[in-house]
């Protein structure tokens, strides 16, 4: 039984994910004590909340000196996504009774993106919770490494833990720029929110950019899931489009591979 | 104690986001308006915190070692590093400049 599921290859690409994204816990873990935040409420924002954008978000906020309301704010808009990949989840697997909210708690950008990036029912199916279950383990296991990592450094900008959460955002944004577009709805909110910066308290700059954002998406038409990329892509090539022929090929090597003796 | 009741209130929040796609009927969140604006919120978000965190203090925008950071992470991310690399190659620039003593 074990051995079948890791020839599955939805499984083994939900197992890399789960590795290569639950790495990078460590850095939110470590950036969230020098934020402000103490061990445990770090915890609980990988436990409970359990989107690593709404996370880095929520602590960006409250390091650079916003308020509770904004860093919680900021969260809640940048989650919204999660809805989406919930209704798409809901439609590809059905899950039922108990299964629904367990499901809706791994469902994030990388859970979401291997099991649509395979095109067999139970693949897909396998791909969710390899992804998501593994994810949320080591995703939470790096996270308190990185938090006591980060709770024994001394001064946080020695260690340019500051200029880490600069770069964690700009690797969280850069899968999502494909095209013309989503550069263009990146320059403008930049643009809004440097230009609010000086005018209103800490923090809502970020929500003057949300604004921004949605009015964008309400008035023009464009992709349909434009943004809708994981952090991490789990079909790699960072073609989350291609995923479907890359699926076929992967899994056509896959076939070849157990047609071996 | 503040903190925690945020901390907790986006907690909740961000499940019932989740929680909301598999208990509301799909007709209902069908309008392609909606994952529309989740999907250039998202943009607009993640382009706003990098900006926050690169330049502003407080009200003020001040250029300093986290621009450093902000450029050293576009190189890795162009040469497409892993998300890890790209953190410690912002740490590692912004901590240098400062030692540097600029910024």
């Amino acid at each position: 039984m074990r051995l079948k599921l890791l020839e599955s290859p939805a499984v083994r690409v939900g197992l890399s994910i789960s590795i290569a994204t639950g790495l990078y816990g460590v850095s939110f873990g470590a950036l969230s004590v020098t934020s402000g935040l103490d061990f445990w409420q770090t915890m609980a924002l990988s436990l409970l909340l359990f989107s690593g954008g709404s996370q880095f978000a929520f602590i960006g906020v409250v390091g650079g000196g916003g308020s509770g309301l904004a860093a919680m704010s900021a969260a809640t808009l940048l989650g919204m996504r999660n809805g989406i990949y919930g209704m798409q989840m809901n439609a590809l697997l059905r899950p039922k009774g108990w299964h629904r909210f367990a499901a809706a708690q791994v469902t994030i950008d990388e859970s979401t993106a291997t099991s649509t990036g395979q095109s067999d029912p139970d693949e897909q199916r396998r791909g969710f919770w390899a992804a998501g279950l593994g994810i949320y383990v080591l995703w939470n296991l790096f996270t308190a490494v990185g938090a006591l990592a980060g709770s024994s450094l001394g001064d946080p900008k020695q260690w340019g833990l500051d200029g880490a959460a600069v770069a964690a955002f700009l690797a969280l944004l850069w899968p999502r720029l494909k095209g013309r577009e989503p550069v263009a709805i990146a320059v403008v909110c930049a643009l809004a929110t440097v230009l609010a910066a000086p005018f209103v308290p800490a923090g809502v700059p970020i929500l003057v950019a949300a604004v921004v954002a949605a009015a964008v998406g309400w008035f023009s038409h464009g992709r349909r899931d434009e943004g809708l990329e994981p952090d991490v892509d789990p079909y790699d090539g960072g073609h989350r489009h291609h995923s479907e022929a890359t699926t076929q090929r992967d899994q056509a090597a896959g076939r070849r591979q157990e047609d071996l003796p | 104690m503040n903190l925690w009741l945020w901390i907790l209130i986006a907690c909740v929040l961000a499940y019932a986001w989740k929680l909301v796609g598999y208990l509301v009927p799909a007709k209902l969140l069908e309008n392609p308006r909606m994952s529309r604006i989740a999907g250039t919120m998202t943009i607009g978000l993640l382009a706003s915190l990098t900006v926050v965190n690169a330049v502003a203090t407080g009200q003020s925008l001040v250029l300093d070692a986290r621009i450093g950071a902000l450029i050293a992470a576009a190189v890795a991310l162009f040469f497409r590093a892993p998300f890890l690399v790209v953190v410690l190659a912002g740490a590692g620039t912004a901590a240098g400049l400062r030692l540097l003593g600029w910024g």
